[in-house]
C-alpha cells in the first residue's frame, strides 16, 4: 500500500488496481465486524414491524442505508404512508450528497457505469475509508478501486447479516423489547455528533418539535421536527459566528 | 402505497442522492450553506425517532423515574457518550431496560 511511487503510474496496471481494492478491503474489513449485529437487528425489527421477508431483504439492497432502514421498521410500525416514509428516508440519507460533492472530482474520468456503482454503494464507511486513503500522501488515481473494495465488501455482509436478521427475527419474543435496540443505535450515532453549541441545539430543536407535534397526523412529527433540528443548527452557527467575530 | 413501491422510490431517492454530484462530474459544487445544513441533518432526523420514543412510550408523555425506555436511554446516552462505542451503548442500554421493566 505504501509503494514509493513518486511518478504518476500509467492508469489501470492491474497488479495496482488489485492493491488498492485489497487495501479498500482491508480498511472495511473492522467495520465488517461491526455491520454483522446492526445487521441482523435490522432483520428481526423489520420482521417484527409486519415487513414480509422477502421484502425485507430486498430493502437492504434497494436501500443499502443503516440507519434509513432502522427508520423504515420504526414508520412501518407505525403505519406510516409511503410517502412519508420516502421523504423521511431521503432527509436521513441527504447527507450522502456531501460524500457524492467531495469525490466527484476524482471520480470525474471514470464511465458511466462506474459511477452509477460506485454512487450505490457510497455509504458512510466507505467514504470514511476513502478519505483516509486519499489524506495519506501516493497516487490516489486509482481510489475508485479503493470504493469498490470497501463497497463490495460491506454490501455482502450486510446482505448476509440482515438475511441471517430476518430468518431470525421471527423467533425473538415481542417482550424484549428488540425495538428498543434501533432507538439505542440512532442514540449511539447522535451523541457523539454533539461536539458544539449548534449540534446541540439542533438535537434540542429537533427532539421538543418531536414530542410537541408528536400527534400531528400522517407521522409529519419527523419531517417537522428534523426540518427544525436543521434550521436552528444553522442558525446558532451563524450567531456563534458573529460572537466570535465581535469578540 | 403498497410497501414495494414505497421501498423502490425510497432506495430510488437514495440513489440520486447518492449519485448527484458524482453524476454532474465535477461540473457542480455543493452550496457553502448546504454543505452546512448537511452537517445537521443526521443530528436533527435521528432525534426526530429518539425523543418521542423515551419520552412518549405509549403515545403520552411520561416524564417520571416510572418510564424505564427514558431511563435507560438516558443510561444508554451516557455511555455513548463516554465510550463512543455503539455496542456498548446498545449493549447496557437494552441491559438497563430489561433491568428496569423487571423492577418498577
Amino acid at each position: 500500500m505504501s509503494t514509493p511511487a513518486p511518478a504518476p503510474s500509467p492508469a489501470l496496471t492491474p497488479a495496482s488496481a488489485r492493491q488498492e481494492f485489497t487495501a479498500g478491503l482491508a480498511a472495511v474489513s473492522p467495520l465488517l465486524l461491526g455491520a454483522v449485529p446492526f445487521g441482523l437487528i435490522y432483520g428481526a425489527l423489520a420482521v417484527q414491524a409486519g415487513i414480509p421477508p422477502p421484502l425485507a431483504i430486498a430493502i437492504s439492497s434497494i436501500v443499502f442505508a443503516g440507519s434509513a432502514q432502522f427508520m423504515i421498521t420504526k414508520l412501518v410500525a407505525a403505519a406510516t404512508p409511503g410517502l412519508l416514509i420516502v421523504l423521511s428516508v431521503a432527509i436521513i440519507n441527504l447527507r450522502h450528497a456531501l460524500y457524492s460533492a467531495a469525490l466527484a472530482d476524482k471520480l470525474a474520468h471514470l464511465p458511466l457505469r462506474w459511477k452509477l456503482l460506485l454512487a450505490y454503494l457510497l455509504t458512510d464507511e466507505a467514504y470514511a475509508a476513502a478519505l483516509r486513503r486519499l489524506q495519506r500522501s501516493g497516487d490516489a488515481s486509482l481510489i475508485h478501486w479503493h470504493l469498490m473494495g470497501t463497497g463490495l465488501g460491506l454490501w455482502i455482509v450486510w446482505q448476509l447479516s440482515c438475511i441471517a436478521g430476518v430468518v431470525l427475527g421471527g423467533r425473538i419474543p415481542q417482550a424484549w423489547s428488540l425495538d428498543f435496540a434501533g432507538t439505542l443505535t440512532f442514540i449511539a450515532i447522535v451523541v457523539p455528533l454533539l461536539k458544539d453549541k449548534p449540534a446541540l441545539a439542533a438535537m434540542a430543536a429537533a427532539g421538543v418539535v418531536a414530542v410537541l407535534v408528536f400527534a400531528l397526523p400522517y407521522k409529519l412529527f419527523i419531517i417537522a421536527a428534523a426540518l427544525s433540528g436543521m434550521a436552528m443548527g444553522v442558525l446558532v452557527e451563524r450567531l456563534v459566528a458573529r460572537q466570535g467575530a465581535q469578540a | 402505497m403498497n410497501l414495494w413501491l414505497t421501498i423502490l422510490l425510497a432506495g430510488l431517492a437514495t440513489f440520486l442522492i447518492r449519485y448527484s454530484f458524482i453524476g454532474a462530474a465535477g461540473r457542480v459544487n455543493a452550496p457553502a450553506w448546504f454543505a452546512r445544513m448537511l452537517r445537521y441533518v443526521p443530528i436533527a432526523a435521528l432525534t426526530a425517532l429518539i425523543w418521542p420514543d423515551l419520552l412518549l412510550p405509549a403515545g403520552e408523555l411520561q416524564l417520571s423515574l416510572h418510564n424505564p425506555r427514558l431511563l435507560a436511554g438516558l443510561i444508554a446516552a451516557l455511555v455513548a457518550w463516554r465510550s463512543q462505542n455503539i455496542f456498548l451503548t446498545i449493549a447496557v442500554g437494552m441491559g438497563a431496560l430489561w433491568g428496569l421493566q423487571w423492577l418498577l
